[in-house]
C-alpha cells in the first residue's frame, strides 16, 4: 500500500517493539513496558497484538487471526484485512497453514508447532492488579515473587461458589517464577500453554506492556492441593462435528430455549466435517415450555 | 552485637527527621520476649513515626534497629535486604492498625483476610487454611458464621478482632499497636483489650504499643516510654511512673487524665 511502511509501523517503532519482546522472551512472563502507539482502531480493539504483530511480520509469512475461536468475527476480519492491505501477506483461516496466529479469548485446538507463534491481544496485563491498585507496589510484588494474593483470590471464590469459578484469565505460574494474566481465554486452554513448542507473545496496548512464554515453558495454573485446576466440560458434543473435546459455545437457537452447542473453533470445527464427522445437527432444548 | 544476646529488639540512636521537622529523636530502647512497651504522648509527638520507624515501614534518619530473628541470628533492621524485611515483617511481625481498614483487605472475606499469611508462606491446602481461619476467628472471640462475611458488614470492634486475627495466624513474636482501641466505645474497648493482653500472655507475645490513652497502657504494657516533641522523656515500670511520675511533662500528662 502506498504512504505507508510495511506493516504500518515505522521502522524505528518495530525495532523498539523487537526489544521488548526479546527482553519478554529472555525473562518469561515478566511485563516488559513499551512504546505503544497510537493504531487506527481503538485501544480495547486489539492494538497491543496487533504492533506486536506488526514488528515480527515478514514478506513469507501466513497469518491467521481468531477471535473467540473463529476466523470470521469483526475484529478477525478487520485485523486480517489490515495486514493484507499493508504488508500483502498471504492470510488463511486454517490453523496448520498459518506462521503468525494473532487471537483473541482463544488457542486453536489444533497443536501448534515449532515454526508457529502466537500473539495474543491482551486487555489487562496485570494479574495483581485487582488487589493491589498501585503500580510501584504490583511491580516489587513481582520483583520479590509475592504471590500470596494470588491464592487468597482463589480462597475467595472457593469460599463463595464451593470451587474455583475463575473461568477465564485464570492466573499461571510461568517458568516456576512470575505469576501471569493468561489474556481473557477460558481456562480450558491454560494446558495447551503448558510447554507449548510455539513461541507465545503477549501485547497490552492500552496499558503499554508486552510479554511472553518462550518455547517448551513450565506455565502452571494456580491452585490448591484439595481443589486442583480443572478445566470446562461439556455434556454435549459439538452439534456440527461431534466433537467431545473442543471448547464449545452455547448458542441460542429461538426463543423457547433451544440452542446448540457448537465448536468456538471454526477451523477446528470445519475440517472436522470436511473429514466427515458430523454432529446431532439438533438443538438441544431446557426449560417447561420446550417440552412439546 | 552480642552485648544482648537475648533481646528481641535493640533500638539505638533512632531518628527520624521530616525536612526540618523532627519525627522521632535518638530514641533508644531493648525490648525482650515477652515484654509489652508502652509508648505514650500527646498528638504531634513521635509516637507514630517511631513505631514506622520501629516495623520497617519507614527509614529513619540515623540510628539502628536490630532484631533477634527466631534462629538466634542478630538481623539490622535497614542492613538486611528489602525481600528478607518484608518476610520478616509478614511472618514474624504483626501490625496492628488504629484504622482496622488500614489493616485489613476489605474486598475479601473474613476467612481469607486470616488465611493471607498462611498463603503468603506456601500454604496450598485449601481444608487447612480454613481451619486455621475458623480457629483463630474463635480465639478473638468472633462468630464462626461469619467466616465467609465481607468485612464492611462487620462492626468497628469486629473489625479490629479480625485485624489482630489476621496478624497473629502467623505466629508472630513481635507485634506493633498503633492505638489499638481507638476510635471505639468503652464496652468495645474493654473487652478488646481484655482479649490483647490475655493473647499476649498465652503466645508470649512481645509487643510495643503506641497510644495516648493511658489507661490502655495501664493494662497492657509491662514498661513505659513517654515521648515529647521526639524524644522519650522518661521510661520505667509502667505502674512506676505513672503512680509516680519524675518528669515534669508525665507529670503534666498523668494529672490531665480525669479520675473518676
Amino acid at each position: 500500500m502506498r504512504g505507508y511502511n510495511f506493516a504500518y509501523l515505522d521502522e524505528q517503532t518495530k525495532r523498539m517493539i523487537r526489544r521488548a519482546i526479546l527482553k519478554a522472551v529472555a525473562v518469561p512472563g515478566y511485563q516488559v513496558p513499551f512504546g505503544s502507539r497510537e493504531m487506527p482502531l481503538p485501544f480495547g480493539w486489539g492494538t497491543g497484538g496487533i504492533q506486536v504483530t506488526a514488528s515480527i511480520i515478514g514478506a513469507d509469512d501466513v497469518l491467521k487471526v481468531i477471535d473467540q475461536g473463529a476466523d470470521d468475527t469483526t475484529n478477525a476480519v478487520s485485523i486480517r484485512r489490515f495486514f493484507a492491505l499493508t504488508t500483502g501477506v498471504r492470510t488463511t483461516e486454517e490453523t496448520a497453514e498459518a506462521s503468525i496466529i494473532q487471537t483473541r479469548h482463544r488457542i486453536p485446538e489444533k497443536p501448534l508447532t515449532a515454526d508457529q507463534i502466537l500473539v495474543y491481544q491482551v486487555p489487562i496485563p496485570e494479574p495483581l492488579r485487582w488487589l493491589e491498585a498501585r503500580e510501584t507496589e504490583t511491580r516489587k510484588m513481582h520483583a520479590l515473587a509475592e504471590y500470596g494474593v494470588m491464592h487468597v483470590k482463589l480462597y475467595e471464590d472457593i469460599a463463595t461458589h464451593g470451587r474455583i469459578a475463575t473461568s477465564y484469565n485464570y492466573p499461571v505460574l510461568v517458568n516456576e517464577r512470575h505469576v501471569m494474566a493468561p489474556s481473557p481465554i477460558p481456562k480450558f486452554d491454560n494446558p495447551k500453554m503448558d510447554h507449548m513448542p510455539a513461541l507465545q507473545l503477549f501485547g497490552a496496548g492500552r496499558e503499554k506492556r508486552i510479554y511472553a512464554v518462550p518455547p517448551y515453558t513450565d506455565v502452571k495454573s494456580l491452585d490448591f492441593e484439595d481443589y486442583p485446576f480443572e478445566k470446562q466440560t461439556w455434556e454435549h458434543a459439538c452439534a456440527l462435528c461431534g466433537s467431545r473435546d473442543s471448547y464449545l459455545d452455547e448458542v441460542v437457537t429461538d426463543d423457547r430455549g433451544g440452542r446448540m452447542f457448537v465448536c468456538s473453533d471454526t477451523d477446528y470445527c470445519a475440517e472436522r466435517r470436511d473429514a466427515g464427522h458430523v454432529g446431532t445437527g439438533a438443538p438441544v432444548t431446557y426449560g417447561a415450555d420446550a417440552a412439546e | 552485637m552480642s552485648e544482648h544476646p537475648q533481646t528481641l529488639l535493640t533500638v539505638t540512636g533512632l531518628t527520624r527527621h521530616f525536612g526540618r521537622v523532627v519525627g522521632c529523636e535518638d530514641v533508644g530502647f531493648d525490648l525482650w520476649p515477652g515484654e509489652v512497651l508502652g509508648v505514650v504522648g500527646e498528638s504531634g509527638s513521635g509516637k507514630t513515626t517511631l513505631l514506622n520507624c520501629l516495623s520497617g515501614i519507614l527509614e529513619p534518619t540515623a540510628g539502628t534497629v536490630s532484631y533477634t530473628d527466631r534462629t538466634g541470628q542478630v538481623q539490622d533492621l535497614y542492613a538486611i535486604s528489602e525481600p528478607r524485611r518484608r518476610f520478616l515483617m509478614r511472618t514474624d511481625w504483626g501490625m496492628v492498625h488504629q484504622n482496622p481498614r488500614d489493616g485489613v483487605r476489605m474486598r475479601v472475606s473474613a476467612g481469607a483476610n486470616i488465611g493471607e499469611r498462611l498463603m503468603a508462606v506456601g500454604a496450598r491446602r485449601y481444608g487447612d487454611i480454613r481451619a486455621e481461619a475458623g480457629a483463630w476467628m474463635e480465639r478473638v472471640e468472633m462468630d464462626l458464621d461469619r467466616m465467609d462475611d465481607m468485612p464492611r458488614t462487620f462492626s468497628g470492634g469486629m473489625l479490629q478482632r479480625l485485624q489482630i486475627a489476621r496478624n497473629l495466624v502467623s505466629k508472630p513474636r513481635l507485634v506493633f499497636m498503633d492505638e489499638p482501641t481507638g476510635g471505639l466505645d468503652v464496652s468495645v474497648q474493654a473487652r478488646l483489650l481484655d482479649l490483647l493482653r490475655r493473647l499476649v500472655t498465652d503466645l508470649g507475645l512481645a509487643a510495643v504499643v503506641v497510644t495516648h490513652d493511658l489507661a490502655v497502657v495501664r493494662l497492657l504494657a509491662h514498661r513505659l516510654a513517654v515521648m515529647r516533641r521526639g524524644r522519650v522523656v522518661e521510661t520505667g515500670l509502667t505502674d512506676q511512673v505513672l503512680d509516680d511520675p519524675q518528669h515534669p511533662y508525665t507529670q503534666l500528662l498523668v494529672s490531665s487524665v480525669l479520675q473518676t
